[in-house]
């Protein structure tokens, strides 16, 4: 018998105008502690609304959600964020606050004292290879993309998370960029024994980093599973994404020689 | 002599610590006031869709008000509201002077404050907002720690932009009781005396700079989180505040207060009056350029002590009287309907400080013109030209209905203006005041008024209801009552309209003192 899940839906509806559009459609899904778990899916799939109903920054219309074991609409949302660690799209850095700042924000609003935050402060910023010395004290526009990316993941790890959300954390970067920032966070969450649920839409992402996928589409889950799992999915959508990172990978190893020195 | 050696420098820098006290007080206490209730607001209406355009249509029907209207109309609202007070809760207020300047001003930074907060608080991005959420800061935390901060410098503006404006409108608030800067500009104007005028205009400017510069400094101490700046700006402002505090605190208070209105012969007897009661070792001030019916209402509400206003005014405008009466029948009643309202007709002064239909003395004798009847039919050729109240006035209607009058076409012009105005031909005839010297200055000549169309206008004084039994008062101002003549006055506005040196009406005051003591 596997242990409790740390993240359950279950049957979750959530709809917005009144009704007319239908964001996430009766979706069940248990994301088990030290997971890394990606949702898959076009734009306007509900993936973006699923992830944000774990930390309620939305509510839903029905159906439960249960965060460590509890329903999350018996918590105080301000507390249920607090420690839950959340990864914005571009970073979402606050521009009038420096790395240091931002990083420790979220220890500040639990209280913890000063001292403590600074020295938590840089211990994150080596966790995500910031020099401590040269970026504490800049402001996120003096910083490159990768770079405030890597402090987005260091303010989300700052009050010591068991959950981290991230929301196309990697999405807006060069692919260098975005290849050694995936590698670094997936051995923090190894390090760390996060659990963590990613939404991206780019399925050679979500192989290479995640644990397993959950399909979305049009508001409802289509498929989940281990990458193995899904390709024995007998859905044409899902078939249809797995095929395009096959595809891909089959000419580049067609194109590129085996070996390229560095 | 030399522009810049001019002693009337000298004499409006002695006034400036009383004007720009006053004015500091005023303008900052307003812009406080302002930011006290527009910036809640604002943090309110923010995502309030109706409330917000409410909020910023109404501050934007306040702002096409002039500042003149905005700051004449708090004037009567708060006179009546004292007057609700005084019979519900047995304490009035004063509504004189601070009170509505304070209030109308306030309304009148309201707009820039409202606008910009609103504008920069809804431009803080959604992604930071979600961000502010999602880190687990409360609506508060968010407002305080991360909208308020990033809509600052929008903010900062607009309330710098609030700023300048009340300084400048605060010029404005002269005429209903509040000494400020604008006093210079109301007597340089009235008194033909430029230097006064340049000189609180260059004042009010450098204050509005000054002001603007320090809110920039703390502004750019707030962005860059530089308490050194924030500091400097912020002990600049209370610099400012306690620099102007100072000698008005350190001044006697208590003393005589000598009302004025708005023209050179009110300036001149209000000095004289002052410097009477000084000589009495009844320490005394003026309170000048105030409008004719706020002057009337600050005494019978003992905001001021003493003033000079004239029969015909009373009786037509405070009391609404239309029928003409002989010079003492209308006297003595004026005398009873003073004290109903408990305000004691000390005496007259001895001249008449009439309305009187003005032309060139030259024309008038080509024309065959000496009275107003002869004027009747050459009327429909010209046009008229009379100060901003005359043609509003029961004497216009009076004189067009005793003798027919009908004018091609009339102008409203500032008092001063107008004599130079009709010696020049700009227009033909005008309503002008007989004890004023520019008559005889632009040999210009008082057409009779033989129907007896405009009543009397003696030059009576008026003392406040709770100074009915100051006899140190009274005895202090007895030996004007019935020693001033028209002859003598004419000639003490014509000096003190005079555009030179020592033409100010102190001096004026002191040159008609030594004429009246020799009767």
């Amino acid at each position: 018998m596997p242990a409790a899940p740390l993240i359950a839906y279950k049957n979750v509806a959530k709809t917005f105008d009144s009704g007319r559009v239908v964001a996430v459609d009766g979706v069940s899904l248990d994301v088990a502690e030290g997971e890394f778990l990606a949702i898959v899916g076009g734009s306007g799939s509900g993936k973006t609304t699923l992830l944000r109903l774990a930390n309620r920054l939305i509510e839903a219309d029905s159906g439960t959600i249960a965060v460590e074991g509890e329903d999350v609409s018996s918590v105080d949302p301000i507390l249920l964020r607090r420690r839950i660690g959340y990864v914005f799209q571009s970073g979402g850095l606050f521009p009038h606050l420096t790395v240091a700042g931002n990083v420790g924000i979220t220890p500040k609003l639990l209280g913890t004292p000063p001292t403590e935050i600074s020295a938590r402060v840089d211990e994150l910023l080596d966790l995500v290879r910031l020099d401590r010395s040269q970026y504490r004290d800049r402001l996120p526009h003096e910083l490159s993309g990768g770079q405030r990316q890597r402090v987005g993941v260091a303010r989300a790890l700052a009050a010591k998370p068991r959950i981290v959300l991230m929301d196309e954390p990697f999405g807006a970067l060069d692919p260098l960029t975005r290849d050694a920032l995936s590698d670094d966070f997936r051995e923090l969450h190894r390090k760390l024994g996060l659990t963590t649920v990613m939404i991206t839409h780019d399925m050679t992402e979500a192989i290479l980093l995640a644990d397993r996928i959950a399909v979305m589409r049009g508001g409802r889950l289509l498929a989940q599973g281990t990458p193995k799992e899904l390709s024995e999915s007998g859905d044409a959508y899902v078939g249809e994404l797995l095929r395009t990172p096959r595809r891909q990978a089959e000419r580049l190893g067609a194109l590129l020689p085996r070996e390229i020195s560095a | 002599m030399n522009f810049l050696s001019d002693p009337r420098w000298a004499e409006a820098l002695g006034h400036l610590p009383d004007y720009l006290g006053n004015h500091v007080r005023v303008s900052i206490t307003a812009l406080a006031l302002g930011l006290l209730v527009s910036l809640p607001l604002a943090i309110i209406a923010r995502h309030r869709p109706v409330l917000r355009g409410a909020l910023l249509g109404l501050a934007s029907i306040v702002q096409t008000v002039p500042g003149l209207a905005l700051l004449a109309l708090f004037y009567p609202l708060l006179l009546a509201l004292a007057a609700l007070s005084l019979s519900w809760f047995g304490t009035g207020f004063s509504a004189f002077g601070f009170l509505p300047a304070v209030l109308a001003l306030a309304l009148y930074s309201m707009l820039p404050v409202l606008r910009n907060t609103i504008t920069g608080l809804q431009g803080v991005e959604p992604a930071i907002l979600e961000a502010s959420q999602g880190v687990g800061m409360t609506p508060r935390q968010s407002l305080f720690s991360v909208e308020l901060p990033l809509a600052l410098p929008v903010m900062m503006a607009g309330i710098r932009t609030a700023a300048v404006w009340v300084i400048g409108t605060a010029t404005l608030s002269t005429p209903i009781g509040q000494t400020s800067l604008g006093n210079y500009i109301f007597a340089g104007l009235q008194t033909q005396n430029w230097v006064f005028v340049l000189f609180g205009c260059l004042a009010a400017a450098v204050l509005a700079l000054a002001v603007d510069q320090l809110l920039a400094l703390i502004e750019s101490g707030l962005r860059h989180r530089s308490r050194l700046r924030t500091a400097l700006g912020g002990i600049g402002i209370a610099a400012l505040v306690a620099a102007t505090l100072v000698p008005a605190a350190i001044r006697a208070q208590g003393g005589y207060i000598v009302g004025a209105k708005t023209f050179t012969e009110q300036y001149v007897l209000s000095a004289l009056i002052a410097q009477r009661l000084d000589a009495a070792s009844l320490p005394a001030t003026t309170r000048e350029g105030l409008g004719s019916s706020v002057i009337f209402e600050a005494l019978a509400a003992n905001d001021i002590d003493v003033y000079v206003d004239y029969s015909g005014t009373l009786w037509a405008n405070q009391f609404q009287r239309t029928d003409i009466r002989p010079r003492e029948v209308l006297l003595a009643e004026l005398k009873t309907l003073l004290a109903k309202r408990n305000i004691t007709l000390l005496g007259e002064l001895g001249f008449e400080n009439a309305y009187a239909l003005v032309m060139p003395r030259r024309r008038a004798e080509q024309l065959g013109i000496r009275s107003i009847a002869d004027l009747a039919s050459r009327a429909p050729t010209m046009s008229i030209a009379g100060d901003y109240e005359f043609f509003s006035r029961p004497e216009w209607t009076a004189l067009r209905k005793a003798y027919g009058l009908s004018f091609r076409g009339q102008r409203q012009m500032q008092p001063d203006f107008m004599y130079a105005a009709v010696a020049s031909g700009e227009v033909d005839v005008i309503a002008g005041y007989t004890s004023d010297g520019l008559i005889a200055k632009y040999d210009l000549v008082a057409l009779t008024d033989n129907r007896r169309a405009i009543p009397p206008y003696d030059a009576i004084m008026l003392l406040a209801p709770k100074r009915a039994d100051d006899d140190r008062l009274r005895k202090a101002l007895a030996p004007l009552l019935g020693r001033i003549d028209i002859a003598t006055m004419r000639e003490a506005n014509l000096r003190a309209s005079g555009n030179d040196a020592t033409s100010s009406p102190a001096a004026e005051a002191q040159w008609l003192w030594e004429k009246v003591r020799k009767k």
